[in-house]
């Protein structure tokens, strides 16, 4: 991690503020931060913050809002970004039904790994995972935290069509399919959430950047129980927020 | 009040301005290719900037209308006839109701390829995440998520008050984008511009490039003397923008377009100017295109151009609707 962020020119519209050449929680940490502070000034002639792994993007009208102002602004905010205190873990429980035909390459991930099904459920469930960043696809969530032990590699034969709210593996990620796409991550279940939803206008997405996630098992006819809320428009994610994450302070 | 589409012609999708605030979300932000003629027909009509058009790439389009409006081609200047007869393009014309518009198809260099189809009280589709704009790669927005095709009928809104008097309006050719001719690129140093060798940013910025026919919305794949990197053309993945041009492994730019993801994890040298894309996006394969390395100010300069041409042109029309 830089100690001074970069502000970087991308064009007449866009600056990068940038933390890190690499991926470090710690720096994505920082630039939540930051997206949170300038987000609250409200400043005028901005049009979004994009965050990334390693960078904050923000997008705005140079017609209304200068180069040099919002330099200016972001520096004061890098300032105040570094003294506010903790930020709250905010969890979501995604339930997950593991293996059979929701997860058709538990085989694969346990030849691997040496794990038997029970063995890659447990590990996988057993973690908290730290959502750098959505994109891919709308929803996607690139997360942080998968258990080394589990990493197992792409398949060498992506498939045509994935369904929506598989999940998977892939080196060492882990993650679940937001929509209907082509993918290569070995599948080792599936959750009835809907990550991805084009109606919902306030949060069009379940996962947020910064977000935890916590995988749980459930049966196949719990799986099917809350696809069936979901689909009602019945079902409230399980989500709640921890205070006392120490590693989660937003100082330097 | 709606048309019926009789052709479809290669791709025409109803865009707005874009699907802004969700690239957080993953969720690209599409819209026009060429905005600055979007908004221009918008303002000629007396519609909102922002109302839903028709963005046709090389015309072939056709349809019927069920209702009296005016309509008005802007972009490219394809060939438009209104019941069979020629009309020209950046003039607002009425449509009476069982009326015909018609765009064919025609591959010409020297007018573009993308033109924007504007009707009075703009195009009716659902606000998908407060945007009309149509995704077709992730079926989102426009008409139930895809390029419009025959047989589809399309709403239109209702208009504002005394649009039959923008009838005959014409916008005057100094205040059309064209196709900028060979005039260059602006693009201002990217934010991985430290990742090329010296010769390799002299290259971008001085040879000529020729746009090649894996071109369309989401990116620009250019064809032309090799941009060589220091070490390497993959980085962590971050943000990027309408213009960034990125530059892989192979050292040849590919400029993102209107359909762009909203991250990549390639290494990106520079950025074209907002109003310069859009006169990129009017190019067409075998055409060769040039950067000019510019200030973020040059840059911006151009679009405050714009807008005071966008403010002079909504003052003639409003000069042209009150006339005696």
């Amino acid at each position: 991690m830089y100690d001074v962020p970069k502000l970087l020119g991308s064009g007449d519209s866009c600056l990068v503020v940038e933390f890190s050449p690499a991926i470090e929680m710690e720096a994505n940490i920082r630039l939540q931060c930051l997206r949170r502070v300038l987000a609250d000034r409200k400043i005028r002639g901005v049009r979004e913050f994009v965050p990334t792994y390693r960078s904050l993007s923000i997008h705005y009208d140079p017609l209304r809002l200068s180069r040099e102002k919002l330099e200016g602004i972001v520096s004061t905010s890098l300032e105040q970004s570094r003294e506010s205190a903790e930020v709250p873990k905010r969890v979501l429980v995604m339930p997950v039904v593991y293996g059979g035909e929701y997860g058709p390459d538990m085989a694969n991930v346990s030849s691997h790994t040496g794990f038997d099904e029970d063995g890659i459920i447990r590990r996988h469930t057993s973690v908290d995972y730290y959502c750098y960043m959505l994109g891919f696809t709308p929803g996607f969530s690139y997360l942080g935290g998968l258990d080394e032990a589990l990493a197992t590699p792409r398949l060498s034969k992506p498939r045509t069509l994935i369904p929506a709210g598989s999940v998977g593996i892939a080196g060492k990620q882990t993650g679940a399919y937001s929509i209907d796409s082509p993918g290569g991550w070995q599948l080792i279940g599936r959750t009835p959430l809907r990550l991805f939803d084009p109606n919902d206008e306030e949060n069009p997405t379940l996962i947020d950047a910064g977000d935890w996630i916590r995988f749980k098992s459930v049966t196949e006819t719990e799986y099917r129980d809350i696809e069936r809320d979901v689909s009602a428009g019945k079902y409230r994610p399980e989500r709640f927020v921890e205070r006392n994450g120490g590693d989660m302070a937003c100082r330097s | 009040m709606s048309f019926i589409v009789e052709k479809p012609g290669m791709l025409t999708i109803v865009q707005d301005l874009g699907r802004w605030g969700h690239q957080s979300r993953g969720l690209t932000v599409s819209g026009p290719m060429d905005q600055f003629s979007l908004r221009l027909g918008n303002v000629m009509l007396g519609n909102d900037e922002n109302d839903a058009v028709l963005e046709l790439t090389i015309g072939g389009f056709a349809a019927v209308f069920q209702e009296e409006r005016c309509v008005v081609l802007t972009g490219a200047e394809l060939p438009l006839y209104i019941d069979g007869h020629p009309a020209p393009a950046w003039t607002v014309h009425r449509v009476t109701s069982g009326g015909r518009v018609a765009v064919p198809a025609k591959f010409d260099p020297s007018v573009g390829c993308r033109s924007y189809l504007c009707v009075s009280g703009g195009v009716d589709v659902p606000l998908v995440m407060g945007s009309r704009s149509t995704f077709t790669r992730g079926r989102i927005g426009g008409y139930k998520g895809r390029a419009l095709a025959s047989g589809d009928v399309i709403g239109v809104l209702a208009p504002s008050p005394l649009w039959r008097r923008s009838e005959g309006f014409v916008c005057p050719a100094g205040l059309r984008p064209g196709r900028f001719g060979d005039e260059p690129l602006y693009a201002m140093d990217g934010p991985q511009i430290d990742a090329f060798t010296e010769a390799g940013v002299r290259t971008f910025y001085s040879e000529a490039y020729t746009v090649t026919d894996k071109s369309d919305r989401m990116g620009f794949r250019l064809e032309g003397p090799i941009i060589s990197h220091k070490a390497g053309a993959d980085i962590v993945s971050d943000g990027i923008v309408h213009g960034s041009v990125q530059v892989p492994g192979d050292g040849k730019p590919i400029v993102l377009m209107s359909d762009r993801q909203t991250t990549g994890g390639y290494t990106k040298i520079a950025v074209v100017s907002t109003w310069s894309a859009a006169r990129l996006a009017q190019k067409m394969p075998g055409d060769a295109v040039r950067f000019r390395r510019v200030s973020e100010k040059e840059a911006t300069d151009q679009l405050r151009s714009f807008e005071s041409d966008l403010r002079r042109l909504g003052e003639m029309r409003a000069a042209y609707r009150s006339r005696a």
